[in-house]
């Protein structure tokens, strides 16, 4: 290898980290746009979720665990309206769970012959049962608060699962100097740290049927996990194709290259 | 054929030797010609950079957003009631719907960041100057086109920040509001206010605004398309612009667009694709406002509303004046002043290689549109606010002062004879 040779080579590769540079300048500066965190709100500790990375999955048992708790606490108050009973078979629920499931809610049903509303049982094609008929009997039953719809809270919300998780372990006293108002609760993770809703997990709350115990941080986890899916249930059929898309698109740009190398490779070498 | 040739009429002579469909449609429409001399045997300077693909790529972009636009509209409610659970049902029920939604929405991301390469590529190495200044305005119409379109676009959703981001900026014809005293009391004409509300069809964001948002936002594009089409005429009027920014004087100094620019773009198109590719499908909401999951709450306002990332810099220009009006017009001129370019650099020199000054000039600009970025992401206020004002300042002291002055000041490198002289010593 010669010394000019080399020298370019230099020069090129110079070059190359220069716009590397400027690439992580670009991305940074779009990246602090993401990341805004809440002033005087703990940002969510960052957990080890199965889904985490490009490659990560959903674990059945956890999303049917998690599916338990929402279905046996959550319930209670939010509703999940963007989700239909039949959408739990992703969840490795049978065809007759998945009817009972349903079958357990009433939802309003078509007039009758008198033109009353009737109420009939939901079936498998049914959005989850809403716990109240609308938002006023949501606010009236809780304090004036409205609780949300947790479909798509995993979305919803910066850090997502992490922040869900974080904030159902983050309850605890209000400093002395809090001004907490009457029916409020303290949390270290909710906007202005003053939220509505109780503490709604305790040890033991459920019983899990695979034998894991329910802590408030295991059943913190599993509903948080749960939520991931029903706000993104196409995640892992996205990554999945995202793969074979990716490994499709790298091979045609390497053609692509070498065609246009050798075809330049004319020019290039047509000199003087 | 049992007849002999010589009992044929000219006009069927010539007939019958233009034999099969490509002759018979080229004799009426001359359209594989106008294919070969445009796309085929098109000369193009032979010493491109891959700055140069960001136009092709930005065109294929388009049509990807078009056809994508089109499915999701067959799928799209455009009702207060109904818009959000449309969009989810996209994303749940349809088939392969989020993958529609998520090239969409990744697309608009993707689509500004080659436009901006495209731009600041045209302003480092003078693409703009003589004789292609239409070519530039054309491309300033489009970039404000997009930006309408994005906007709207945006709102379809009908999420937190789509509504908050719609009342936020459709506010600002309100500074056009004329208050002037009369006597003891203050009389209001309400310009500003007449123009919000007619462009919202209400005194506020509301059904019928989504319903025209939605006829725009499909119609805008078609319109981009037209511009497109004579920015690419005018284009090749001259032909391209080059690295060094002298014209192309002889054959050695160009090579065919095919096979040459052919594969160089499609490499390029594929090396695009990898990184778009990787937004939709692994991080489809990482240019996105969690907010926007929420439905639209006339009565609930986000502490924070910011526009989408491509915005931030005007926002940006926006709020460094305390006075509304002052602001709204600095904003649309900080699009608008990009028209004058061409007569602004005063500098016969096209590209910043042969010119030292413009181009540490150049790069303190980029700096200055980055930084500018990330102040419209920020609450206005403290050391955001003054490098705001810093670089606002900058941004238009850039276009009035600094390029009208380099022209009279500046000392340009000299110029090489032609692209093939200097590229043959280059590789010396």
């Amino acid at each position: 290898m010669d010394m000019s040779y080399s020298q370019t080579k230099k020069e090129s590769a110079t070059g190359f980290i220069k716009k590397l540079l400027f690439a992580a300048v670009i991305l940074i500066s779009f990246g602090s746009v993401t990341a805004r965190g809440n002033t005087g709100v703990d940002t969510p500790p960052k957990a080890a979720w199965s889904f985490n990375g490009p490659f990560g999955v959903f674990k059945r048992d956890q999303l049917q665990r998690g599916f338990q708790v929402y279905k046996e606490v959550c319930a209670v108050c939010h509703g999940l309206d963007l989700v239909r009973y039949d959408k739990l078979a992703a969840l490795g629920f049978s065809e007759a769970e998945i009817k009972a499931i349903a079958g357990a809610h009433d939802v309003p049903g078509p007039l009758n012959e008198d033109g009353e509303p009737t109420t009939v049982k939901a079936t498998p094609g049914n959005a989850f049962a809403n716990p109240y008929p609308n938002a006023n009997a949501a606010r009236a039953a809780n304090n004036g608060a409205f609780p949300p719809d947790l479909s798509l809270m995993a979305k919803a919300r910066a850090h997502g699962p992490d922040y869900i998780r974080a904030l159902l372990t983050g309850y605890e006293a209000a400093p002395d100097d809090f001004g907490l108002m009457d029916g409020m609760y303290y949390n270290r993770y909710f906007s202005g740290n003053q939220i509505a809703m109780p503490p709604p997990l305790a040890d033991n709350q459920v019983e899990y049927s695979d034998g894991t115990p329910a802590t408030v941080e295991q059943m913190s986890n599993d509903v948080s996990a749960f939520l991931t899916w029903t706000a993104e249930p196409e995640l892992e059929i996205r990554r999945n194709l995202g793969v074979k898309v990716m490994i499709f698109l790298s091979f045609f740009t390497l053609l692509m290259y070498c065609l246009m190398r050798r075809t330049w490779r004319k020019i290039k070498h047509s000199k003087k | 054929m049992s007849k002999n040739e010589q009992d044929l009429q000219p006009s069927q002579i010539a007939a019958a030797k233009e034999k099969g469909l490509k002759n018979w449609v080229e004799h009426r429409l001359p359209i594989f010609e106008f294919m070969n001399k445009e796309l085929i045997e098109y000369k193009t300077p032979k010493n491109l950079n891959y700055f140069w693909n960001f136009g092709s790529l930005a065109g294929i972009t388009l049509v990807v957003m078009i056809l994508t636009g089109i499915f999701l509209a067959m799928q799209y409610t455009p009702h207060v009631n109904h818009a959000f659970e449309s969009v989810e049902r996209i994303m749940r029920e349809v088939n392969f719907g989020w993958l529609l939604r998520y090239i969409h929405m990744n697309g608009a991301t993707m689509f500004f960041i080659l436009v901006y390469l495209h731009m600041f590529r045209g302003l480092y190495y003078g693409s703009y100057k003589a004789p292609r200044e239409l070519l530039w305005i054309m491309g300033v119409v489009i970039f404000f086109l997009m930006m309408a379109t994005a906007f709207m676009g945006y709102v379809l959703p009908w999420g937190q920040m789509s509504f908050w981001g719609a009342t936020v900026i459709t506010n600002f014809f309100t500074a056009f509001d004329i208050n002037f005293a009369l006597g003891d009391s203050v009389v209001s004409l309400k310009l500003g206010t007449g123009i919000m509300e007619w462009l919202l069809g209400g005194f506020s964001v509301d059904n019928p605004t989504l319903n025209r948002f939605f006829a725009l936002h499909y119609l805008l594009p078609f319109a981009i398309v037209g511009i497109v089409i004579l920015h690419l005429v005018a284009l090749h009027q001259h032909g391209s612009n080059n690295p060094l920014g002298i014209d192309k004087k002889t054959e050695k100094d160009v090579v065919p667009f095919h096979p040459y620019y052919t594969y160089k773009d499609l490499f390029g198109l594929g090396t695009f694709l990898l990184v778009w590719a990787g937004f939709v499908f692994f991080a489809p909401n990482f240019f996105g406002e969690p907010d926007n999951y929420m439905p639209a709450d006339p009565l609930v306002t986000p502490p924070h509303i910011v526009p989408e990332w491509y915005f931030l810099p005007f926002y940006a220009i926006l709020r460094c004046v305390p006075d509304k009006l002052s602001g709204v017009l600095l904003m649309f001129s900080a699009v608008g002043i990009l028209i004058a370019v061409p007569w602004l650099d005063k500098s016969s020199v096209r590209s910043a290689k042969f010119r030292p000054l413009y181009k540490k000039f150049f790069w303190l600009f980029i700096f200055s549109c980055l930084a500018l970025g990330w102040v419209g992401s920020q609450p206005p206020e403290g050391i955001a606010m003054l490098i705001g004002r810093l670089t606002t300042v900058y941004y238009f002291g850039f276009f009035l002062l600094i390029m009208p002055l380099l022209g009279m000041i500046e000392k340009p490198l000299p110029l090489p004879n032609s692209i093939d002289e200097y590229e043959q010593n280059k590789c010396r």
